[in-house]
């Protein structure tokens, strides 16, 4: 086992071990690189994976406290589970669902395409899709997405047979997409058994995951060192406003403070503003990196909600992968429907106990009834869109709560632009013409879930007064500070994230290692 | 309790402890309906029972009442709905807070049902839950009860959900994932073959 000195300052520390960090470990130690990498969470494996809702999400979910503010839903029904991410060696790679969409060109020009829109806090990215294409390409090899490198797509489920016939019919193209599920054997890892538990932890590993994928194959290399149950409090600077360490509590809850050379945040896009905010210090009063302002702004979580609707016969949506097929004919962008974006359609299906959780949240009653009722009939869709980033939708910290540690917990504040409204009518719409026109017997629009895409808080920008981090991630306040994470984005386009966050991840541990080697950092 | 936890829930067959008549506290007790042949086919007896920590028979029936009406079911058996109870009564032991909530709750079941809640026409009992919802007794049971009433092996059952695939045979690749036949199998484009089927 590796072990590295805490006042070892020759090491990068990476903070968060999900689809950014676990993906920057590995790299960084295949070209050579030292890296202590902190999870607050704990090591669990597809041996200890629960198939059962609750059970696995006692295991897997970040459950510290946080609180809501804002218009949002979720904020009603959750006002202390903002978002459904994970704290687990892993991260949000262990309850991922797999889809493994590109950007579309103009997504990366949202500022240039869409316009001054009012109340949105548009910019274009520093990048573009041709920058981003050879990484990504290394990004889907490394996780196996089906229908790139010559990989079969997977065999859909009954849930995507209902979907593809309503797809079929109102004239969309349903396929079962690009998935970061092995459809067979592939770099050590078996083909999916269809289980239905994606969101539970893969129980064969067919479902890419830092945790039996990039994280091994960084121990093999003998120069990384996971330190697990590790919670980092505050990132350390001196006198010239260089990053030096970061301060943590380790799994027994005591308080050690690790030297580096170079400090990569990648703790979701929640956790890593949060602990750029916790680290302000008399040269950084209003948070490290914050010299824009915009650290914890510009929050965003995809324009999201679901359909499920009730058939006269049987359908059994939860057997076989949870998100089984794919929708993108909304996905470009036409300004003719009232919105700017646009947004994907993928099946989606929740077992009993999280559909009574998350069909109506407070719901009851003799329709709440029924459609439990028809829970083997019922089919389900998730609408996952281009949200708005707006100043106002943002991460602070609140000013009495604490944690355990006795760090303030993260507000998320959130309230839907027209924009995201707009476009969740138009899907709802659309699901519903799509399941009608299979026979629905009723359709049901859910709101959005706790958020699993969380985004943008501290948004990547050409120039440092408009954003947090430089094209490579890197902060432009602190160079040997990096975040690593979604946080980067500039915008969220529609595309589920990680396959975007693991190609940042690629690309930014190539810079790294060549910074390191040329002595620039 | 049960020596089938697992069938059965939290639900025991029938045995009066002499501490539970000690202690005066109440036993929730039921048969499973005839009706309920999912149901039969698990448990290792058609009788079932709830050994209470703290609240009164009276009290539990009363709230195996009320999440009939929160979320009705009419062709569940109140064997699924005691396990609500069961966590209602579990919480009433560790807080008094709760306790008085629930207890209070029942009392204004009561009152509001003129007399007998237990006993009230299901029309009159629908009334009474409607003209609750949102305080903080109806939260507390309706919160209680979306967990309970529908993480248990025999609302699985009943429901037709089928629950630890790994526990129970498996991945679905082989048992069904793609069975469905009313309607038409997508193109091989769009849906491939499944590897080694």
């Amino acid at each position: 086992m590796t072990s590295y000195k805490h006042d070892d300052n020759s090491v990068v520390v990476i903070i968060g071990s999900g689809a950014g960090g676990g993906t920057l470990a590995n790299e960084l130690c295949q070209q050579g690189v030292k890296v202590v990498l902190l999870e607050a969470g704990r090591r669990q494996s597809i041996g200890t994976f629960i198939n059962d809702e609750w059970a696995a999400f006692s295991q897997l979910t970040w459950n510290d406290k946080r609180t809501t503010s804002g218009s949002w839903r979720v904020a009603r029904d959750f006002p202390n589970l903002p978002a459904w991410i994970c704290k687990t060696v892993g991260g949000t790679t262990t309850h991922w669902a797999g889809a493994s969409l590109r950007f579309q060109e103009h997504e990366f020009r949202a500022r240039s395409v869409y316009g001054g829109l009012a109340g949105a806090n548009l910019l274009d990215w520093p990048l573009t899709l041709q920058e981003l294409e050879p990484y990504y390409a290394r990004a889907e090899d490394k996780m196996g997405v089906t229908r790139t490198n010559d990989i079969p797509g997977l065999p859909g489920n009954n849930n995507f047979k209902v979907f593809y016939n309503g797809a079929t019919k109102i004239g969309y193209g349903a396929t079962t997409g690009r998935m970061a599920i092995n459809s067979q054997p592939r770099a050590n890892r078996a083909s999916c058994q269809q289980f239905g538990f994606c969101f539970q932890g893969c129980k064969t590993g067919a479902k890419w995951s830092t945790l039996y994928t990039e994280i091994p194959a960084a121990e093999e290399t003998g120069r990384l060192e996971l330190r697990e149950g590790c919670h980092v409090a505050r990132i350390e600077h001196d006198a010239a406003g260089k990053a030096t360490g970061v301060v943590y509590f380790d799994a027994n809850g005591k308080e050690q403070r690790q030297k580096a050379r170079v400090v990569c945040v990648a703790g979701n896009a929640i956790e890593t503003p949060r602990l750029l905010l916790m680290s302000a210090s008399a040269k950084f009063p209003d948070g490290l990196a914050n010299s824009s302002g915009q650290v914890g702004r510009n929050y965003m979580r995809h324009t999201t909600g679901s359909v499920y609707a009730t058939f006269e016969q049987p359908v059994h949506m939860y057997r076989g992968t949870t998100m089984a097929g794919i929708v993108q004919d909304e996905a470009h962008l036409d300004t003719k429907r009232g919105f700017v974006g646009g947004y994907e359609l993928e099946t989606l299906s929740l077992g009993l106990p999280f559909m009574a959780a998350f069909l109506d949240p407070g719901g009851w009653g003799k329709g709440f009834a029924e459609a439990m009722d028809n829970y083997v009939n019922m089919a389900g869709l998730w609408i996952v869109g281009e949200d708005m980033p707006q100043e106002s939708n943002r991460i602070t910290l609140h000013a009495t709560e604490k944690d355990q540690w006795g760090l303030p917990v993260p507000d998320v504040h959130y309230d839907d632009h027209p924009n995201d409204i707009a476009m969740r009518r138009h899907a709802y719409r659309q699901s519903t013409a799509l399941y009608e026109a299979v026979g629905a017997k009723k359709v049901y629009e859910v709101p959005p879930y706790p958020s699993t895409h969380n985004l943008g808080t501290c948004r990547m920008s050409a120039r440092p007064r408009d954003g947090v981090v430089n094209k490579w991630g890197q902060t432009h306040d602190v160079p040997n500070l990096f975040i690593s994470d979604g946080s980067q984005y500039t915008t969220g386009a529609t595309e589920n994230p990680t396959l975007t966050i693991v190609t940042l991840a690629i690309r930014q541990a190539e810079y790294i290692a060549r910074q390191m080697k040329s002595r620039s950092l | 309790m049960s020596e089938h936890p697992v069938s059965l829930g939290a639900l025991a067959q029938p045995r009066v402890s002499r501490r539970a008549f000690l202690k005066g506290s109440g036993l929730l007790v039921g048969t499973l309906w005839a009706s309920s042949s999912v149901l039969l086919a698990l448990a290792p007896s058609p009788s079932w029972a709830l050994e209470l920590k703290s609240l009164d028979q009276a009290s539990a029936t009363a709230l195996l009442q009320f999440c009939r009406r929160i979320f009705p079911h009419d062709k569940l058996d109140d064997a699924v709905y005691a396990l609500v109870v069961k966590e209602l009564d579990e919480a009433a032991a560790k807080s008094a807070e709760t306790r008085t909530l629930l207890t209070e709750g029942v009392a204004g079941l009561n009152r509001a049902a003129g007399g007998n809640w237990a006993a009230a026409p299901v029309e009159k009992k629908d009334a009474v839950t409607a003209s609750l919802a949102g305080t903080p007794f109806f939260r507390k049971v309706q919160g209680t009860a979306v967990v309970a009433l529908y993480n248990n092996e025999m609302a699985f059952a009943h429901f037709g959900y089928e629950g630890n695939a790994f526990q129970h045979g498996g991945g679905y690749l082989m048992r069904g994932f793609n069975d469905l036949k009313w309607l038409p199998n997508p193109t091989v484009q769009a849906s491939p073959a499944a590897f080694g089927v």
